[in-house]
């Protein structure tokens, strides 16, 4: 498990109608830890009665360690993590922060670097722009957004050449396949927004003949809900009960089981946690585990993963 | 002569998995005289190869010309003749600079010439996974005298005499990646004078 800071909000800004910008900040206005651009922490959110832990890439700069800033977007239909910073969270508030962790970073052995992003995938990039900026490295990105009323970025990004903006409702739809091709050796590209633009650039990369290892993508999923379910806890026998909107590992930790975690989303593979007996089918909605893995039902990712079946022993 | 295997050795040792063909996509082919032959038969699995490749060919001699005529039958963008690796360096590195991502790089031939030509485009930017090779020749090494800095082509026995500064020294099968050189270590640092026997130096 992360190490927490017990932070402080001092800053509450709404950038749209969706996407609110929080700042953090020491409550004896102590530094905070440097990080690097793609970084996310982790917020706590006491929510009547249900912890709620939701990750969050940090917009601010690298550098500046006297706060951390987050955006957030509210998800009506969530699971209700961005209503509560939405609508309980206020400049005064203190909330139990993580330490910050970087899944996303920058490669240091690219030449240059182009940044795609679609909506509220602009976060991560905010502060690598700065790291950028500061490395003197050469970069492009590209901010795809509905429209411009939905698009937060517009308020956080510099009005710089490389910064190229694509609002869809005025016709101007962002092309992976343009963005990538004739780029000069040495260019990664990084991606962050939803699945579909991820797979385009994706699928772009490899149609161009783009190394798996110069391309870069970082999916912020929430676990997905579905039907309940049962896991047996190997070392008890102890029976925990999965709810449809929680995860297993939720469950688990209301349960008071200790599992370690970092990231929630299913990348870091922190929380890998080892199956002795399944009768029945692991729903696997991480980006950790490969196919064959997968497929062996020897191993789950409680922070994402669901089960369907009669029994599910876990190793802890 | 099929890919070279060598022995089980650490993780830093490089490896050369052999050619796979990519098709189409730009790439530049650099080999030596024994290296031609992995060209060609990478050719013969997939013609299309050629389509886009720019073919560097380190030989010289009879060897080399000969080779030169069987790599331009198969039709590649452009081959280009020169009579060693050192002479191919400045063309090699102008296509580099030039190249744009979805290229890809095929070594064939020499330790040497897979480790040198490797780290040209690792510096360039080119990322690992973008580069293919095949061992083909002698097992010669390139070898960095780890205490004088200077390169020894062509070892074939350890302990060898670094070319540089004189010091017998060990073949460690430690490689560096940035310069592509394995490194060579004073065997006689401890017992100054008592130098083991040389051996010929196996794969």
């Amino acid at each position: 498990m992360s190490r927490q800071m017990l932070l402080r909000v001092t800053e509450v800004e709404p950038l749209t109608p969706l996407v609110t910008r929080f700042r953090f900040e020491h409550p004896e206005r102590a530094a905070l830890p440097l990080f690097s651009g793609g970084a996310h922490v982790v917020v706590e959110m006491p929510d009547d009665g249900v912890l709620r832990r939701n990750a969050y890439s940090l917009i601010s700069d690298p550098y500046d360690g006297s706060g951390y800033e987050i955006a957030v977007r509210r998800e009506d239909t969530g699971r209700g993590g961005s209503r509560f910073m939405h609508g309980q969270v206020a400049t005064g508030t203190d909330l139990r922060v993580s330490l910050p962790l970087n899944l996303f970073a920058l490669d240091p052995r690219a030449k240059k670097h182009v940044l795609i992003a679609g909506g509220i995938g602009i976060t991560p990039f905010l502060a690598q722009l700065r790291q950028l900026e500061r490395l003197q490295q050469p970069y492009e990105l590209h901010y795809a957004a509905r429209s411009q009323a939905e698009a937060a970025g517009l308020k956080l990004l510099p009005q710089t050449a490389q910064v190229h903006v694509h609002i869809s409702e005025n016709g101007d739809r962002m092309d992976p396949g343009a963005l990538l091709e004739g780029q000069p050796i040495g260019t990664h590209a990084y991606v962050c927004g939803p699945e579909g633009l991820i797979a385009a650039v994706m699928d772009a990369g490899a149609r161009l003949g783009w190394p798996p290892s110069a391309l870069h993508a970082e999916a912020f999923a929430a676990p997905p809900p579905g039907e309940a379910f049962r896991v047996t806890i190997g070392s008890t026998g102890a029976e925990i009960e999965v709810g449809p909107h929680q995860s297993l590992l939720e469950a688990l930790e209301a349960a008071e089981v200790e599992v370690d975690w970092s990231c929630r989303g299913g990348a870091c593979g922190r929380c890998e946690t080892g199956v002795r007996a399944c009768h029945g089918r692991i729903e696997h909605h991480d980006h950790w585990l490969s196919p064959e893995e997968r497929a062996a039902q020897t191993k789950i990712m409680p922070c994402m993963s669901r089960f369907r079946g009669d029994r599910l022993v876990l190793d802890l | 002569m099929p890919n070279t295997q060598f022995s089980p050795s650490i993780d830093s040792r490089p490896v050369y998995p052999g050619l796979t063909p990519h098709g189409a996509s730009p790439a530049i082919m650099v080999a030596d005289a024994e290296g031609a032959a992995a060209l060609r038969e990478l050719a013969a699995r997939d013609a299309s190869v050629m389509d886009r490749a720019q073919v560097v060919l380190a030989a010289g001699g009879a060897a080399g010309l000969a080779e030169a005529r069987a790599l331009q039958a198969l039709q590649p963008k452009g081959v280009s003749h020169e009579p060693d690796l050192a002479a191919a360096l400045p063309l090699l590195r102008r296509l580099l600079a030039e190249a744009r991502m979805g290229t890809r790089l095929y070594l064939a031939g020499s330790e040497g010439l897979i480790g040198q030509v490797s780290a040209l485009a690792l510096d360039a930017g080119l990322p690992a996974d973008a580069i293919e090779s095949e061992h083909r020749g002698p097992i010669a090494r390139r070898m960095q005298c780890v205490h004088c800095k200077g390169i020894t082509e062509g070892v074939t026995t350890d302990p060898f005499t670094c070319s540089h500064c004189g010091l017998t020294l060990f073949v460690r099968d430690h490689f560096s990646r940035r310069l592509g050189v394995f490194q060579g270590v004073c065997v006689d640092a401890e017992t100054p004078g008592i130098i083991p026997e040389p051996q010929e130096i196996r794969p």
